[in-house]
């Protein structure tokens, strides 16, 4: 048999699920290699012993009772610490929250928590969620575990690294601009952005309210589904989650590519690195092979994606964040970190009387373009299938005293936030030992499509074989 | 393409950084009201690139997937007790959150 730390979630609940291993040696098994690397990695702000160990063992009793379970029941999984997780220290990456408890737990922890997860601890993050590199955290930057020297992608960086680093079989995370998709392309995970509505936002602490989107990191397409399966679906707690009943997205999974119609969007490879065009093109031939029609398409707005993105995304920030003011909860003002305090400067400004129209309304109505580009584009085709990082994963330190440099690491994953559709980070191959990732963006709610092309390909591949080093 | 309200670019560029975070109720040291003004120049020079693009007649995107209004039954469900909302509080006073005076000169 396997090493227990190197199973899927798919492998473990089969395992669990005919008593073949118990929930309790899991959790030890993973609190174990969490600890131990976290002094290298720092991937964990907080580390759930006793709140996990009691999860497996009254797991174990059910189990031995004959219970049927969900497939997550006993699962380890990280929660980027943005989350809010009753009785557990949330702090969003930030000195202002150092010493916050929240009362409740966010509409997706408590989902994750009846299917019967068990919470390895809580992730680090880019203070706020901002950032494309996991250095604005005010608990230290997180380092990538492909090397050590190298950021991990952010804003959530922790979250990408347990997987990654099989501290956890999956992690939650957020994504505004790309912040689950770039730290999954750079730490070799899966990572979905759901359609916007698709993932309560109730309980995850608002960065963008227009952008946020709630999703997750897997090793493998089928296990993202899986949680996938768990997290989506109508909350009476967030009015901007869609009502739309979610698909089931393991059934078809394996479906296969005959037929599907893939689009390649020019704007996305004209002026991209070598080495990484020729990987993700290498992924697109090989869907083609399994029997997928390759078409060529143009989505003309993507260049403006991060300047319209640093418009409302800002906007947003300084709104959300006037709520910390030191009197319910949390520490005051001057606690805020460089990258939060510009940008609620920024957003402020942009909303401020006489400036609204000229930036706020402006991008308003060049994401609707930007909007119209996806729609026309699925009208011809099923997927499309573009770059997630214009980079490989980069020095850590190497962006830190230039903001416009790092804002626009999210070039390619920005675009699908402001359209509102959904995206999958797969893995998709090794330049200089270093992880790249591709996405695979649909129409809205078409994440079942995504998951299929997704699988088909990773059959074929499984990079996730391919473990860092380090452990 | 350009339009009559254009967004500022090279020079014009500027934010009053005082009058700002006095907005947003943000107090800056003067070495990050200088480091501030410099890079927020630079993002304001990149985000003028929208200039380009015609919006005439473009109407401002509202919720990204048009979902229509949401409602519910105006009924009472459990909610919070007073005693957790007041948990993380640094000062509490008689079941209150306690605030420095406002109006009164300190």
């Amino acid at each position: 048999m396997k090493n227990i730390l190197d199973l899927t979630i798919r492998e473990t609940s089969d395992l669990l699920s005919s008593k073949q291993i118990k929930a309790q040696e899991l959790a030890q098994a993973f609190l174990e290699r969490a600890r131990g690397l976290n002094k290298k990695l720092n991937s964990f702000i907080t580390i759930c012993d006793d709140a996990a160990f009691d999860q497996a063992k009254k797991l174990d009793e059910l189990i031995a009772n004959g219970q049927k379970l969900n497939p997550l029941a006993g699962i380890p999984v990280g929660i980027k610490d943005i989350f809010s997780t009753k009785g557990i220290k949330t702090t969003a990456g930030s000195k202002v929250l150092e010493n916050y408890i929240p009362v409740y737990d966010a509409t997706s922890v408590d989902r994750l928590k009846d299917a019967g997860v068990s919470i390895a601890g809580k992730t680090n993050l880019d203070a706020w969620a901002h950032g494309s590199s996991g250095e604005n955290s005010d608990f230290g930057a997180t380092s990538n575990p492909y090397d050590l020297s190298r950021v991990p992608g952010g804003s959530s960086s922790g979250s990408a690294v347990s997987v990654a680093s099989g501290s956890s079989l999956a992690a939650m995370g957020t994504d505004t601009g790309g912040s689950i998709r770039l730290p999954a392309s750079f730490c070799n995970v899966v990572g979905i952005k759901p359609t916007y509505g698709r993932v309560s936002r109730y309980g995850v602490i608002a960065m963008a309210s227009s952008l946020d989107c709630i999703g997750h990191f897997t090793k493998t397409v089928y296990d993202n589904a899986l949680v996938l399966n768990v997290t989506a679906g109508e909350d009476s707690f967030d009015s901007t989650c869609v009502p739309k009943k979610p698909d089931n997205y393991t059934t078809k999974i394996e479906k296969g590519v005959k037929n599907l119609k893939i689009g390649i969007p020019k704007e996305y490879f004209e002026k991209l690195d070598r080495k990484i065009k020729q990987l993700i093109l290498e992924a697109v031939k090989k869907l083609e092979k399994l029997g997928a029609n390759i078409d060529n398409i143009s989505l003309p707005h993507t260049e403006y994606g991060v300047a319209t993105y640093y418009i409302i995304q800002p906007s947003e920030v300084s709104s959300n964040l006037a709520r910390y003011d030191g009197v319910r909860f949390g520490r005051t003002r001057e606690q805020f970190g460089p990258e939060a305090k510009r940008r609620i400067i920024l957003g402020t400004y942009t909303l401020s009387s006489g400036y609204y129209d000229e930036y706020y309304l402006k991008a308003m109505k060049v994401r609707r373009l930007i909007r119209n580009d996806f729609i026309k584009a699925f009208q011809k085709v099923d997927v499309i299938i573009c770059p997630v990082s214009p980079t490989l994963p980069f020095k850590l330190g190497g962006k830190v005293n230039n903001p416009l440099q790092m804002y626009l690491a999210d070039i390619f994953t920005v675009t699908a936030n402001l359209a509102g559709v959904p995206s999958l980070a797969v893995p998709c191959g090794f330049i200089d030992g270093l992880p790249v990732g591709m996405q695979i963006v649909g129409p809205d709610f078409s994440e079942s499509i995504l998951y299929r092309v997704g699988y088909a390909y990773e059959q074929g591949t499984k990079w996730y074989e391919h473990k860092p080093e380090i452990i | 393409m350009k339009k009559n309200s254009a967004l500022k670019t090279q020079d014009s560029a500027f934010i009053d950084i005082d009058y700002v975070s006095k907005l947003a109720n943000l107090p800056l040291s003067n070495k990050e009201k200088a480091l501030f003004e410099k890079q927020l120049k630079d993002i304001l020079n990149y985000i003028a690139k929208l200039n380009e693009i015609n919006t005439d007649g473009v109407e401002p995107i509202a919720h990204i997937v048009d979902l229509a209004n949401i409602t519910r039954d105006d009924g009472t469900s459990p909610s919070l007790s007073q005693e957790d909302a007041l948990k993380n509080a640094p000062k509490i006073y008689n079941g209150f959150f306690e605030v420095d005076a406002i109006f009164e000169e300190q």
